[in-house]
Parts: C-alpha cells; structure tokens; sequence
C-alpha cells in the first residue's frame, strides 16, 4: 500500500468526525438547551423586565414613563393594597395557627388509633387527597352552592338546629370566615398527609425507650414526639404560608374579592391592577412586594434546615 | 407502619369517630356537588333543602352538552394539559439529564439560579408575560396557554435527583460499546426514568388542568376557554339552573379522580415530593 504524503499543510484527518470525538463535551449544553431558552424567554426576560417595570408608569401598551419608587410609595399609602395585605396575613395566620394544628392533630389521631380494617386507610387518604385533586375552580364553584343564605347546605344544617340563615358570603362580616372554612377544607387533607409522612419517619423504638423510661404520653408528645417533627413543622407552615400569600382563585370565584374588599387578598388586587385597569408599572410593584414575602420566607426555610440537619 | 394502640375502647371509638367525621367532611361537598348534578332548578332551590335528587333527573347533563360549549371546553383543557405536560416532561428529562450526568461550565452556577427562581411565585411575571404575548400576537390562542410553560424548573430538579442514583458505570459501559450520547439518553435514560416521569406526568397534568388565573389574562375567546373559565362563565346565565353548573364541574373532577384511584402510589409521591427530605 502506499503511503498518502502529508504535508505539513495538509491537516491530520482522524478516522473520526469531530462530532464523535467531541460529543461528548457538547452534549450537555444540547440538552440543556431547550429548557434554557425557554425559560430565558419565557421567565427570567419577563423577571427583569418586571422589576424595571416596577420602577415605571405604564398604563396600557403606553409607553412606560420612569417615577423611581413612586409605585412602591403609593403602594404603602394606597388603602386597597393595605386592605388586601391585612386579608392576605390574616389567610395566612390562619393556616399557620388553625390550619396546620389541625392537620397534626388529625394525623396524631390517625396514628394512634387501630383502624379497624386494612382498607380503611386507602379509603382516608382518597378522602384526605380529595380536594388536592381538584380545580380550585371546582372547589370555588362547589362551596358557592353550600354558602348559599337561601338554598345552602350550611344554613339548611343550621336551620336543623334552629339557628337563622347566615349570609356566609354575601356579608362583609362573614365573607372572610367563608374564604377561611373552604380554604381550611381545601388544604388540611394534604397537610395531615405530610403530618402522617413525618411521624411515620419518626422509630418506634424511641416511643418504646420513653415509656420504659416512665414518661406519659403528654411527656413523650411534647419532648420527643414534637422535636423530631421540627422539619415537617417547618415545611408544612412554610408551604401554608407561601401559598397563603398567592391565594387567587378561591376568593376570585367564591366573593370576588368582596363584599367591599372584604376578602381581596394581594394577588387578586394585583389581578385587578393589572389586568382590569392595566396599570402595569403598578401591578408590577405590587408583584414584587409578593415575590419579597416568598423569597423572604423561603430563605427562612433554607437557613433552618441547615441548622436542623447539623443536629 | 405502627399504631399506638390506645388503652381503651373508648379511646379507640373517639379516634376512629374523629377520622370518620373528618372523612364525611371531605367527602360531603363532593357528594353533595354530584347530587346537585341531578336535582333541576325547581329542587335545588326549594326550601327546605332536600339532600338527594327526588328522581335522577338529567336535564342538567343534556343542557350541559347541547346547550353550552362544555365539550369545547374539555378539549381544549385537555390540549393545554397535554401539550404542557409533553413538553415540559421532555425538556426537563433533557436538562436533568445533563445536570446529573455531565460536567459542563456554568453547571454549578446554573443550577443555583434554578433553585433560587424556584421561590419565585408566579405573579412576578404574569403583567410582563401579558405584554410578551400581545407582542408576538399570541393572546386567544394556544401557543400561549402551552409554550409560556414549556421550562419546568422543578422537573429539572426531579430529574436530576432522580437520574443522580443511575449507575456512571451503566453509560460508561454503553460508551464503549459505541453508543452516542443521544442514544444513551433514549434508549437508556429514558427508560429508566419511567418513575420520575410518571411523578411529573401527574404533577404537570393536574397543575395545567387547574390552571386559572393565566387562562384568564391570556383568553377572551369563549372557543379557547379551558373548563377553569367555562365552567364559571355558566354562573350568569344559568343561575337558576346552578345544576348545570354543578353538573360540569363534576364531569371535570372525574377524570383526575379515576386517575388518581388507578395510580395512587404515583400520585401520592408526586405532590409528597417536595416534602420528604432528607
């Protein structure tokens, strides 16, 4: 055979192409490259240009005009915001101070009780899982009927004990507590879920070496049993928490915010702003100040579960 | 799993009447929407309020789907579910591939900024998201309910968790015997994570099919309305008929409850994802 001269002009041909020498190298960036254009796209573009909007005037498609932090003074004067705020934290100590005891009592229940028969507990946790499943349209569209002062079934459960029909949803006194029952419904089921999660994690020999070491069962519940639910503690309050501060849909469709912006909560203020009277530069403050409480929460999150890892 | 046998009896009733009384009032709404489902507008509101339908009455159901566009509505729910789930399944099983697997430049970085936007609630970029569709001319069409919604930065982070315990040695091996990268990740990958795929499936599914508020920025089309906006956009003309309401929004809850009863196990680990931790 005879040998091919190589100049040193000609370059070295390899046998293989550089696709499959280098492939790969490349091929993580070729994977990774769909998600990341759309998610440049479609949510760190609209992330920045939230943030400068939020600094600007803008009605419409108008041109946006730059105020500073006009929008965020205005935001901490402007009665309906306020209003909306004190709802939105009223939401949300109610799911961290009824809501979530209530979950772990459900689930301390659950546990501590034989279930009489095996499929009982399938037949509790579809219960449980009911309303996770569903549109909170559904869910809205549902508890609507039951709030009914007419033709409800609450005021028909009322009327059997002889108590007057009550206008759950159309009076400014009781609008809130309607919005509080149906959301309290909506999230405990999940929340006992999490609740039973976090006690099955926790050995049963530890509850044994408590009793044998004389402790009741307040005593094991509250230095044992407490302690090492910390980070399920932690993790449903600060679920509850988060999605308290995003609430739209169940309030949108059970009162609209009403009566009187009785139940508005911030992110159906920020709906209204933006997409009624399409104030953006506004809207877009007003999703800032619900962003800061999320981010905020959530580093709280992070930190403590660093500290509770090194225990 | 342990119970901790309660001493006495009568503990044992008061538990289980707790948890039954807890289950009746999960289940009752439900009850009582599917029954309302079958009561005309007569029954429905008479006073006093009968709990279940005098007869089964459909009238609900054939106004339902001759009067309304409910079929519509369901189909277009389930393209947008659909098209949302497919996409962003493929795009994350792609992305947390490569971040479990590979080491390439700006990984740490990237992956940093995929957690921390993971805080980020949605209303941060709905107005700017708004003005991005009316720009490419995408409002009242399907493109918007579908493509906005393509990158999952959670499918990302489920993926790769899942995809870190495969075995280096596996695709190490397939290296070898020749195979290219994309065929690792088809043949070989993809199979595998059949689990995390299913996880997502249901969690992408169910948050798409409930999905309300962005339907309701992006769509004033009544032939484009999911069922989230169809459904309450029956309230007005059929307030005396609230049947057909209720009659809709049983129809839409059952396809996620049969699911739900066939893949339990899935279902369950996929919404506990984030809440068993290490």
């Amino acid at each position: 055979m005879q040998a091919t001269p190589i100049s040193p002009a000609t370059p070295v041909v390899h046998a293989t192409s550089w696709w499959t020498r280098n492939q790969r190298k490349v091929a993580p960036y070729l994977f990774v490259l769909p998600f990341f254009i759309a998610y440049g796209v479609f949510f760190l573009v609209p992330v920045v240009s939230s943030f400068i909007l939020s600094f600007n005037k803008q009605v419409g498609l108008s041109t946006p005009t730059f105020i500073g932090l006009g929008n965020y003074t205005a935001l901490l004067e402007d009665p309906r915001f306020l209003t909306a705020l004190k709802n939105t934290t009223i939401y949300t100590a109610c799911s961290v101070f009824i809501l979530s005891p209530l979950a772990l009592l459900v689930a301390l229940t659950c546990r501590s009780f034989v279930v009489p028969w095996a499929n009982a507990r399938s037949l509790y946790r579809i219960a449980f899982f009911l309303p996770q499943l569903t549109s909170f349209v559904v869910i809205a569209l549902m508890w609507a009927l039951i709030y009914d002062k007419d033709f409800g079934l609450l005021n028909a459960l009322l009327h059997v004990f002889k108590i007057e029909p009550i206008p759950w949803i159309r009076d400014e006194q009781y609008s809130m507590t309607s919005v509080v029952i149906t959301a309290i419904w909506t999230f405990i089921g999940i929340n006992t879920l999490y609740f039973l999660a976090g006690l099955q994690s926790i050995p049963d020999e530890i509850n044994e070496a408590a009793s044998i070491d004389g402790a009741n069962r307040p005593q094991t519940f509250f230095y044992i049993t407490l302690p090492l639910l910390r980070p399920t503690i932690l993790f449903v309050v600060i679920q509850a928490i988060i999605f308290s501060y995003q609430f739209f849909d169940i309030p949108a469709l059970l009162t609209g915010g009403g009566p009187s912006d009785s139940t508005l909560t911030l992110a159906l203020y920020l709906y209204q702003i933006g997409f009624s009277q399409f104030k953006l530069g506004y809207a877009s403050a007003i999703g800032y100040m619900i962003a800061i409480v999320a981010v905020v929460v959530s580093l709280i999150q992070f930190l403590f579960f660093r500290t509770s890892q090194d225990t | 799993m342990s119970t901790y046998k309660a001493p006495l009896i009568a503990g044992r009733v008061f538990g289980n009447a707790v948890l039954i009384l807890a289950v009746l009032t999960m289940v009752l709404p439900f009850v009582y929407m599917a029954l309302a489902s079958f009561k005309p507008g007569s029954e429905l509101y008479s006073i006093p309020l009968r709990f279940f339908p005098d007869s089964i009455y459909i009238g609900n159901y054939q106004a339902l789907f001759g009067r309304t566009s409910f079929v519509r509505w369901f189909i277009n729910s389930a393209i947008i579910a659909i098209g949302r789930t497919v996409l962003s399944i493929l795009f994350s099983l792609a992305a947390g591939f490569a971040f479990a697997k590979y080491d390439f430049k700006f990984k740490g970085l990237l992956f940093v900024m995929l957690l921390a936007t993971l805080t980020l609630p949605i209303y941060v970029i709905l107005v700017p998201l708004y003005t991005m569709m009316i720009r490419m001319g995408w409002t009242n069409s399907y493109a918007s309910l579908i493509l906005p919604f393509m990158a999952n930065a959670f499918g990302v982070f489920l993926t790769r968790q899942y995809l870190l315990s495969v075995p280096n040695e596996l695709l190490e091996a397939a290296r070898i015997d020749g195979a290219s990268e994309w065929r690792i990740f088809w043949q070989i990958i993809l199979p595998l994570a059949q689990p995390v795929t299913a996880t997502m499936a249901i969690l992408f599914f169910s948050a798409a099919w409930k999905d309300y508020i962005w339907p309701l920025i992006v769509i004033s089309d009544d032939k484009l309305f999911p069922v989230s906006l169809g459904l309450p956009s029956l309230i007005g003309p059929y307030q005396q008929e609230y049947g057909i309401v209720m009659a809709g929004s049983f129809l839409v809850t059952l396809p996620i409850l049969i699911i739900f009863l066939i893949m339990q196990r899935r279902f369950i680990e996929g919404i506990m994802a984030g809440a068993v931790k290490g």
